[in-house]
C-alpha cells in the first residue's frame, strides 16, 4: 500500500514538475551543421518533450566570438556542439558550469574533461582528411598523396588548398596537430615546405575540399565528413588519411554558467551523453564519444580511427595566440609578397 | 479670428489703441550685419503702406519681423494693442501673400482657398460659400476645381490674396506680390488689389521695389535704404518734398547739381547762383541742389525776350531730344553750369509750341521752390 | 532730412520668439531623430574607438612564486614574477602586450627549468582577483598552490585590459597586417580607374551619340546596383577559375587576388560612376560645343578643351565615390581575394576568425581614414558641381554621325556584354547540378534549406528587413529633412542633425557593423535587449544608407516653395497638416525613390550586417557569404540570382507604384 501511495505520488508530482518544466525553453548554442539540428532536437524531444530547444547556430568562429562577446551577459543556456578548443577557452574564462551528466563515465575518456567535476563533454570528433579529386589528378597527372609530408613534393606545387587557422577552426586543428606529430621545430619547418605548395589559404574549413570536389584543385585539406559528404553527392573525389596520424578536435557540449534554466540545462546535457544521442551522432560522424556505438558511415576512410593523434586540446588551447600570431607571420606576409 | 463669413468694411468706431501697428526702436542684426536699425513706425487702422526701397534695404526683413517669420533683434512691435514682438506667426494676426504666390500646388484652387477655414470652425457649407464669396471677389468664380498649375501667374496671385484675406485677418502683408508678373498684369493687378483693399478695409502692407506700384497704390509709402526708415509720406509728399537725397534720387527723375551755399536760401550751382529752398545750411557748405525733369520751365529761345529777366534763368542749348512717347526727354547743356548737363522733360504739346529742337538755344528757369538743397554725400564726387 | 540713428545695436539679449506649438514640436522631432542618429552612430562609433585603445597586457606583478630545491623543501624565499623578469628579460616587451585571448607561461622565468625535475614551485596571486589558470583550470586568489615540474610548465597567465596605444604599435609592427592598408589604397586606385574611365565612355556614348538601344544599355549598366557586391566574385571564379569556362584568358594568373578583386570592384561600381558622370555630362552647355565647331576646333581638342573640364567635378565625384566604394567593399574580396589582405577583410578575419575584437576595432579605425578623407573630398567637390549646375543653359542634342554612334554601340555592347556575363554566367552556375562534371540542369542549388546560410528563412528574412527598412528608414529620414529644412532659428539643434545625417557615408559598413556589437551587445546597455534581433539590423541598415536617403529628401524640399510653412502659419494651421497635405504629397515620388533605395541596399549588404546577424535573423546577402565560404558556390549564386530577381521585381514595382501615384495624386502636374 504504502509503496503504491508513494508511486502516485511520485507520479503526481512528476506530472506536477513535468507541467511546469513545459514551458522551459533553453537557448542553445551550435555549430553543428544546419541540416542535423532538427534531427537533433526531435530526438531530444521524443524523450523531454517538456523542453523546448531555441537553436542559434552558425559557424565555429562565430558561436566562438559570440559566446566571448556575451561573456558578461551570457544569451546561452547549454552549448551543445562547439569545438572542444573553444570550449577550453571558455573554460578558461569562467564562463563554464563545472558539471558531471549522467552516464558520464561510459564514454571514452579522451571525450571528457579532465576537471573534476568536468566543465565538457565531447559528443563526436571530427576529424582532418585530405580530399583528393581523382578527375583533376589524372588530368595533371598528379598521383594521390598518403602522408602529408607527400604535399610537400614540388609536383603538388600549386594544387594545394588549405584553411587559414586564422579564420578556421579546421585549419588551427591541422597546424596544431602538425606541431604535435613533427615537434615544434619539425612542424613550423613542414609548414615551410607545404607553403611552397600552397595555392591559397581559404576562410573555411570545409572549402578546401568542396574546391576538390568541383575541380578547383585537386588536392583540399579539409575534414572527413566534409569529404565524404560531397563524395556522396558524386563528387569524384578519393579521401586521403595520411599515414602520419591526422589531428582532430571534437564536437562537445556544456552548461553556461549563470543559466537561469540549471535543471532544464542539466537534463539537457544528461542527455546528451546518452547512447541514443551518440547513435543520433553517428548519421555524420563516425566517431563519437560513446564506446561501441560507432557504425562505419558511407565513404568514411576505414582506418580514420586509428590514425587520430592523442591530442592535447590543452596545448592547442594555451598556445592558440602564439601559434596564430606565429604562422601569421611566416606565412600571411609571405604569401602576399608573392602576389 | 472671422467667426462669420464677412467681408464688409470695417466701421471705423473708435478704439481704444492710437495706431493699429505700431514698431518701436525695432533692430535686426544678422550676425556683424545690422539688417534693420532703429526702426519706429505706426500705421493706423486700414491704411495701406508700401515699404519701398532698393533690394537689400531691409524692406522685407521689416515685413517678415511683422509677420513673426523672422524674429528682430530688439524693439517691439504692437498690434491691435496688443504686444506682439515675439509671438510666433501662428499666434499673429495677418495674412500673406508673397511674390512666388506659394499656392499648394497638389491642391485644388477651392482646397487653397480653404486650407485656413477648414478648422476654425466653420461648416462644411459656410466654408463652400466663403470660397466661392472670394472666388468672386478676386473676379475667378468659375476656376475652383483647377490646379494652381492650370492658371496665369496673374490668376495665381489672385488666388494667393484670396487664401490670404479668408480669414479676414486683421493685417494683410503683401511681399511683392506683383514683381513676377508681366508689365501690363501687373499694372492691371494694382487697381485690383487697391479696389480689394479699400473694400475690405484691411490695414495693409506691400514691400515693393517699385516705384511707380508703390506710388499708385499706397496711402503712405515708407522709403527705406540700408536699413534706415528715409522717409514716411504720403505719394505726393514723397514724390514734390523728398526729405533726403536718397529718397529724391530713387523716386522718379531728378537733376543733381553740385552746389555751394552762397548765402541764406541761395546756392552757386557752376557760375551761377541761384535761389533754392532748404534751410539750415551754412555759407560755403557743399550741397547738392535738386530739380526734376519736369519742374524745369521752357521760355522759348532766347530771341523771345518779352520778360525781364526771370529768377533763376539760364540759357541752355538742346543736345538731344528723345520721344519717350507721351512727352520729350532734352539734355541741356549750359555754359553757366559748366560741364554738368541738365535733363528736362517737356510735354508734346510745349515742344510744339515752343518749336524745340536739338541744338536749339533755349531759355529755363528754375523755380525756386521746386529747387531743393540737399547736404552733399562724403563718399560723392 | 532723416533723423540720426545711432550706430550701435543696443545693448541686451536678442529677443527669441515665443516658441509656439508648432516650434515646440518640430524641435521635438529633430531632437528625436538627432538622438536616434547618436545612439545608432555616434555612441557606437564611440564604442569602438574606445574598444581600439583598450590594451591587454600580461600583468607578471600579480605573480608571486617559490621555489623549492631538487628534494622539494622550500626556503620561503618569495620572488615577484615582474622582479625575475626584470632580472632576466626572458620575457620581452612585446610579449607582455598581447589580445584579450593571450596566454603567458612561465617557465622562461626559470632557464633551467625541466618538466622532469624534482623541483617543485609555489605560485599565488597577489590580489584576490588575479587569475591564472593550470592547464585549462581557473584559479583566483591569493593562496599559494604547490604544484611540480610537470604543471608548472602547464600555468599560464590570462591577460588584464589597460587603455594605451599598444594594439595600434601591435598593428603596426605586424606587416601581414598594415601591408592591407597598400593593398587596399592599390587595389581601390586601379579599381577607381579603370571604373571611372569605362564609366565615363559608356556616359560619354550615351549622351553624345545617336545609337540605338540607349535606354536598354541604361538599363543594363544599372543592374549591378542590384545584387551583393560579392556576386561578381562567385561569376569570375566559374568564368577564370581553374576550372572557369574563359580560364585560358588569365594565361596562367590566377582570378583569385588583385585581378579578381579589380574586376569585380569594376562590376559592382559601375552604376555608381555611370550616374555621377552622366550628370555630370548632361549639364554641359551646348553653346560651347557651337563655338567650339565655329572655332574649327578638332574633335579630339573639343574633347580636351570642352568636355572634360565641363565633366571635371562629375569626374572627381565618381573617383571619390568609387574610391569609397571599393576601400570598404568587404563581400568580394572576400570571395575572390584570396591570399590578397585588404582591410575590411582583415576586420573580418580579426573579429570572426580569431575574436580579436580590440584589433578588429584598430583596422576599423585605419580604414575609417583613407574612407572619411574620399568623403570629404567628395563632398566639397559635389558643392562646386552644383554651382556649375545652376550657371549652366543650353541643353546639348547630338547629331547622327554614322561611324561615331557605330563606335559607340559596339563600346557600350561590349560594357553591356560584361555587365549580362557576369550575370547569365551566375545564374547558370546556379541551374547546373554539378559543375564541371555534371552539366544537366537542375533546380538543385535551390534547395537551400539543407545548406549553411540560413536556408530559404534567409531570403524571407532580407525581405523582410528590406521591407522595414524601407518602411522605418522612409520616415525617419524624411521626417528629419524635413524638420532640419523647416525649422526655424535652433541653428545648433540642426548643425548637429546636419553633421549626423551626413556622417554614415564616412562610415565603412564593417565599422559601423563592429561598432554596433561594441555599443549594443554591452550588458550595461539598455538597449542589450535589441542585439540579435531583427530591429537592429533594420536600425544599422537604416543608418547606414542614411546619409544618400537624407540628401534624396533634402533635395526634393528644397525644390517646393520656401514659403509655404510660412502661409500655412499665417493662415494658423500646424505644421503637420501642411506636412500630410501638401509636402509628402508634392514629394512623393522621392519618397519612394528613398524607400526603393533602401529596399535595394538592405537586400544586397553584406558588410553593415554581417556581425549582427542571429540564427533567426541570417539574411539572403549573408547567405551568399556564407554558402561561398563553405565551398557551396553554386548555392550561393542561385540565392544571389534570387536577390537579382527580387530587386529587379522590386524596382518595377516602385515603377508602377510611382506612375500609379504620379497619376492619381499628382494630376496638379499636368497643365
Amino acid at each position: 500500500m504504502v509503496q503504491i501511495k508513494k508511486l502516485t505520488l511520485a507520479t503526481v508530482a512528476g506530472l506536477f514538475v513535468a507541467n511546469s518544466v513545459m514551458a522551459t525553453e533553453l537557448t542553445v548554442y551550435t555549430a553543428v551543421e544546419a541540416e542535423d539540428l532538427k534531427r537533433y532536437a526531435e530526438e531530444f524531444n521524443k524523450a523531454h518533450p517538456d523542453i523546448k530547444i531555441n537553436w542559434v547556430r552558425d559557424s565555429t568562429g562565430i558561436v566562438t566570438a559570440k559566446l566571448l562577446a556575451e561573456k558578461n551577459n551570457p544569451q546561452a543556456d547549454v552549448i551543445w556542439g562547439l569545438a572542444a578548443t573553444s570550449l577550453l577557452l571558455m573554460k578558461s574564462e569562467g564562463m563554464l558550469e563545472p558539471y558531471a551528466p549522467k552516464g558520464v563515465e561510459k564514454l571514452d575518456k579522451k571525450f571528457v574533461d579532465k576537471s573534476t567535476p568536468p566543465t565538457w563533454t565531447g559528443m563526436d570528433a571530427w576529424v582532418a582528411s585530405v580530399c583528393f579529386n581523382t578527375v583533376e589528378g589524372e588530368k595533371l597527372g598528379l598521383k594521390a598523396p598518403t602522408s602529408w609530408k607527400d604535399l610537400t613534393k614540388p609536383e603538388y606545387k600549386g594544387h594545394v588548398i588549405m584553411p587559414n587557422p586564422n579564420s578556421s577552426g579546421t585549419g588551427f586543428l591541422d597546424v596544431s596537430s602538425w606541431l604535435q606529430m613533427f615537434g615544434e621545430e619539425g612542424g613550423w619547418e613542414y609548414m615551410d615546405a607545404l607553403h611552397e605548395n600552397i595555392a591559397r589559404y581559404t576562410h573555411s574549413g570545409s572549402k578546401p575540399c568542396k574546391l576538390a570536389a568541383a575541380g578547383e584543385i585537386p588536392i583540399g585539406i579539409s575534414f572527413a565528413f566534409r569529404g565524404a559528404k560531397s563524395k556522396a553527392e558524386g563528387a569524384p573525389l578519393d579521401i586521403i588519411v595520411p599515414e602520419e596520424g591526422v589531428g582532430w578536435d571534437m564536437e562537445a557540449t556544456a552548461i553556461v554558467a549563470g543559466t537561469p534554466n540549471m535543471e532544464a540545462a542539466k537534463t539537457l546535457v544528461d542527455w546528451t551523453v546518452t547512447k541514443e544521442a551518440n547513435v543520433m551522432y553517428n548519421t555524420g560522424y563516425a566517431v563519437v564519444a560513446y564506446p561501441g556505438v560507432a557504425k562505419p558511415v558511407e565513404f568514411f576512410p576505414e582506418n580514420l580511427l586509428e590514425k587520430m593523434i592523442d591530442n592535447d586540446f590543452e596545448y592547442a588551447a594555451n598556445n592558440r595566440k602564439a601559434i596564430l600570431e606565429e604562422w601569421q607571420k611566416r606565412y600571411d606576409s609571405k604569401s602576399e609578397a608573392k602576389s | 479670428m472671422p467667426t462669420e463669413a464677412t467681408l464688409e468694411k470695417n466701421t471705423g468706431e473708435a478704439q481704444p489703441w492710437d495706431a493699429y501697428l505700431q514698431i518701436e526702436n525695432l533692430w535686426k542684426a544678422f550676425g556683424d550685419f545690422i539688417a534693420l536699425r532703429d526702426i519706429s513706425l505706426s500705421i493706423s487702422e486700414g491704411e495701406f503702406v508700401c515699404f519701398l526701397g532698393p533690394s537689400g534695404c531691409g524692406k522685407t526683413t521689416l515685413l517678415r519681423a511683422i509677420a513673426g517669420l523672422d524674429i528682430q533683434t530688439r524693439g517691439a512691435i504692437e498690434q491691435a494693442g496688443k504686444d506682439i514682438s515675439n509671438l510666433p506667426p501662428a499666434e499673429r494676426d495677418f495674412g500673406i501673400v508673397f511674390q512666388s504666390y506659394a499656392l499648394f500646388p497638389n491642391l485644388t484652387i477651392e482646397r487653397n482657398i480653404s486650407f485656413g477655414l477648414e478648422n476654425a470652425g466653420l461648416s462644411k457649407a459656410a466654408i463652400s460659400a466663403r470660397v466661392k464669396e472670394l472666388l468672386e471677389l478676386v473676379g475667378l468664380p468659375d476656376q475652383g476645381k483647377k490646379y494652381p498649375a492650370q492658371l496665369s501667374g496673374g490668376q495665381q496671385q489672385r488666388i494667393a490674396l484670396a487664401r490670404a484675406i479668408a480669414m479676414s485677418p486683421g493685417l494683410l502683408l503683401l511681399d511683392e506680390p506683383l514683381s513676377a508678373l508681366d508689365a501690363k498684369v501687373r499694372v492691371h493687378l494694382r487697381h485690383e488689389v487697391k479696389d480689394l483693399q479699400r473694400k475690405l478695409g484691411v490695414t495693409t502692407i506691400m514691400v515693393t521695389h517699385d516705384q511707380e506700384e508703390a506710388l499708385s497704390m499706397a496711402d503712405r509709402i515708407v522709403v527705406m535704404n540700408h536699413g534706415v526708415i528715409e522717409q514716411i509720406g504720403t505719394p505726393t509728399d514723397i514724390y514734390r518734398e523728398p526729405e533726403t537725397l536718397f529718397v529724391a534720387d530713387f523716386i522718379g527723375e531728378m537733376n543733381k547739381l553740385s552746389a555751394t551755399v552762397s548765402g541764406p536760401g541761395r546756392v552757386k550751382i557752376g557760375s551761377k547762383e541761384f535761389v533754392a529752398s532748404g534751410n539750415g545750411f551754412s555759407e560755403g557748405e557743399d550741397v547738392i541742389a535738386a530739380i526734376r525733369p519736369e519742374d524745369i520751365i521752357p521760355h522759348g529761345d532766347t530771341t523771345t525776350e518779352h520778360m525781364a529777366e526771370p529768377e533763376n534763368a539760364i540759357t541752355c542749348r538742346i543736345t538731344e531730344m528723345e520721344f519717350l512717347g507721351s512727352f520729350w526727354r532734352c539734355r541741356l547743356e549750359s555754359e553757366t553750369l559748366g560741364s554738368t548737363e541738365l535733363i528736362a522733360d517737356y510735354s508734346i504739346n510745349a515742344v510744339r509750341r515752343l518749336e524745340l529742337a536739338a541744338n536749339k538755344d533755349l531759355v529755363i528757369e528754375i523755380p525756386s521752390n521746386r529747387l531743393k538743397v540737399f547736404p552733399r554725400p562724403t563718399d560723392e564726387i | 532730412m532723416s533723423v540720426t540713428t545711432p550706430d550701435e545695436l543696443p545693448k541686451g539679449r536678442p529677443l527669441a520668439l515665443k516658441l509656439g506649438r508648432d516650434d515646440l514640436m518640430m524641435r521635438g522631432f529633430i531632437l528625436v531623430i538627432a538622438l536616434y542618429l547618436i545612439i545608432t552612430l555616434a555612441f557606437p562609433l564611440y564604442a569602438m574607438l574606445s574598444k581600439a585603445f583598450s590594451a591587454f597586457h600580461f600583468d607578471l606583478s600579480q605573480i608571486e612564486l617559490q621555489v623549492s630545491d631538487a628534494e622539494g623543501n622550500f626556503d620561503g624565499t618569495i620572488l615577484s614574477a615582474a622582479a625575475l623578469n626584470e632580472k632576466l628579460g626572458t620575457i620581452p616587451e612585446d610579449e607582455i602586450a598581447t589580445s584579450s585571448d593571450g596566454r603567458l607561461g612561465l617557465t622562461p622565468l626559470f632557464p633551467d627549468f625541466s618538466f622532469r625535475s624534482p623541483v617543485l614551485y609555489k605560485i599565488r596571486g597577489t590580489t584576490d582577483d588575479t587569475v591564472y589558470l593550470v592547464g585549462s583550470d581557473r584559479i583566483t586568489g591569493t593562496e599559494w598552490r604547490e604544484v611540480d615540474s610537470n604543471t608548472f610548465r602547464r600555468i599560464v597567465l590570462r591577460p588584464v585590459k589597460s587603455v594605451g596605444l599598444s594594439n595600434f604599435t601591435t598593428y603596426f609592427s605586424t606587416p601581414s597586417l598594415f601591408r592591407s592598408i597598400e593593398n587596399s589604397l592599390f587595389i581601390s586606385i586601379i579599381s577607381t580607374i579603370v571604373t571611372v574611365s569605362l564609366a565615363f565612355g559608356f556616359a560619354y556614348a550615351l549622351s553624345r551619340s545617336c545609337m540605338r538601344l540607349k535606354g536598354v544599355f541604361r538599363l543594363i549598366a544599372m543592374a549591378p546596383i542590384l545584387v551583393p557586391s560579392l556576386l561578381p566574385g562567385i561569376a569570375l571564379v566559374y568564368l577564370f577559375g581553374n576550372q572557369g569556362m574563359l580560364k585560358e584568358v588569365m594565361m596562367g594568373e590566377s582570378i583569385y587576388g588583385p585581378y579578381g578583386i579589380v574586376m569585380g570592384s569594376v562590376f559592382f561600381t559601375f552604376p555608381h560612376a555611370f550616374i555621377i558622370i552622366t550628370t555630370a555630362l548632361a549639364i554641359s552647355d551646348a553653346r560651347l560645343y557651337e563655338a567650339a565647331v565655329s572655332l574649327r576646333a578638332s574633335a579630339w581638342k573639343t574633347f580636351w578643351t570642352v568636355t572634360i573640364p565641363g565633366a571635371r567635378y562629375g569626374l572627381i565625384s565618381a573617383a571619390f565615390v568609387v574610391f569609397n566604394l571599393v576601400i570598404t567593399d568587404f563581400g568580394l574580396p572576400k570571395v575572390i581575394g584570396g591570399q590578397y589582405n585588404m582591410l575590411a577583410v582583415d576586420i573580418y578575419k580579426q573579429v570572426i576568425g580569431q575574436q580579436n575584437f580590440e584589433m578588429g576595432a584598430v583596422v576599423s579605425v585605419v580604414l575609417l581614414m583613407p574612407a572619411f578623407i574620399a568623403f570629404a573630398v567628395d563632398r566639397q567637390v559635389q558643392k562646386k558641381q552644383v554651382a556649375l549646375l545652376s550657371a549652366r543653359s543650353v541643353v546639348f542634342e547630338p547629331k547622327p554621325d554614322r561611324k561615331f554612334d557605330r563606335i559607340c554601340f559596339a563600346y557600350c555592347s561590349l560594357i553591356a556584354i560584361f555587365i549580362v556575363g557576369i550575370l547569365a554566367v551566375c545564374q547558370f552556375a546556379a541551374l547546373v547540378k554539378f559543375w564541371p562534371y555534371d552539366l544537366s540542369l537542375s533546380l538543385k542549388n535551390y534547395n537551400f534549406d539543407v545548406m549553411d546560410g540560413g536556408g530559404w528563412e534567409a531570403y524571407g528574412n532580407s525581405i523582410k528587413l528590406g521591407l522595414l527598412t524601407a518602411f522605418f528608414g522612409t520616415i525617419v529620414v524624411f521626417i528629419g529633412a524635413y524638420m532640419v529644412d523647416k525649422t526655424r532659428s535652433f541653428r545648433t539643434g540642426r548643425g548637429l542633425f546636419q553633421f549626423l545625417a551626413m556622417l554614415p557615408m564616412a562610415i565603412p559598413g564593417m565599422v559601423l557593423g563592429l561598432a554596433y556589437i561594441f555599443f549594443f551587445n554591452d550588458p550595461a546597455n539598455p538597449l542589450n535587449f535589441l542585439y540579435g534581433s531583427m530591429a537592429i539590423l533594420v536600425i544599422v541598415t537604416i543608418t547606414h544608407f542614411y546619409t544618400v536617403s537624407h540628401l534624396t529628401a533634402v533635395t526634393a524640399l528644397k525644390q517646393m516653395d520656401g514659403e509655404f510653412e510660412s502661409v500655412a502659419a499665417s493662415l494658423k494651421q500646424p505644421f503637420y497638416k501642411l506636412f500630410a497635405r501638401v509636402t509628402v504629397p508634392v514629394c512623393m515620388p522621392s519618397i519612394l525613390d528613398i524607400a526603393i533605395y533602401l529596399f535595394v541596399n538592405a537586400m544586397t549588404t553584406v558588410s553593415a550586417v554581417v556581425f549582427l546577424y542571429s540564427t533567426d535573423t541570417a539574411l539572403a546577402s549573408i547567405a551568399v557569404l556564407n554558402m561561398d565560404d563553405a565551398g557551396d558556390v553554386a548555392p550561393a549564386a542561385a540565392m544571389g540570382m534570387m536577390i537579382f530577381y527580387t530587386n529587379a521585381a522590386a524596382r518595377i514595382i516602385h515603377l508602377a507604384v510611382s506612375k500609379g501615384i504620379l497619376k492619381r495624386t499628382q494630376a496638379w502636374r499636368r497643365r
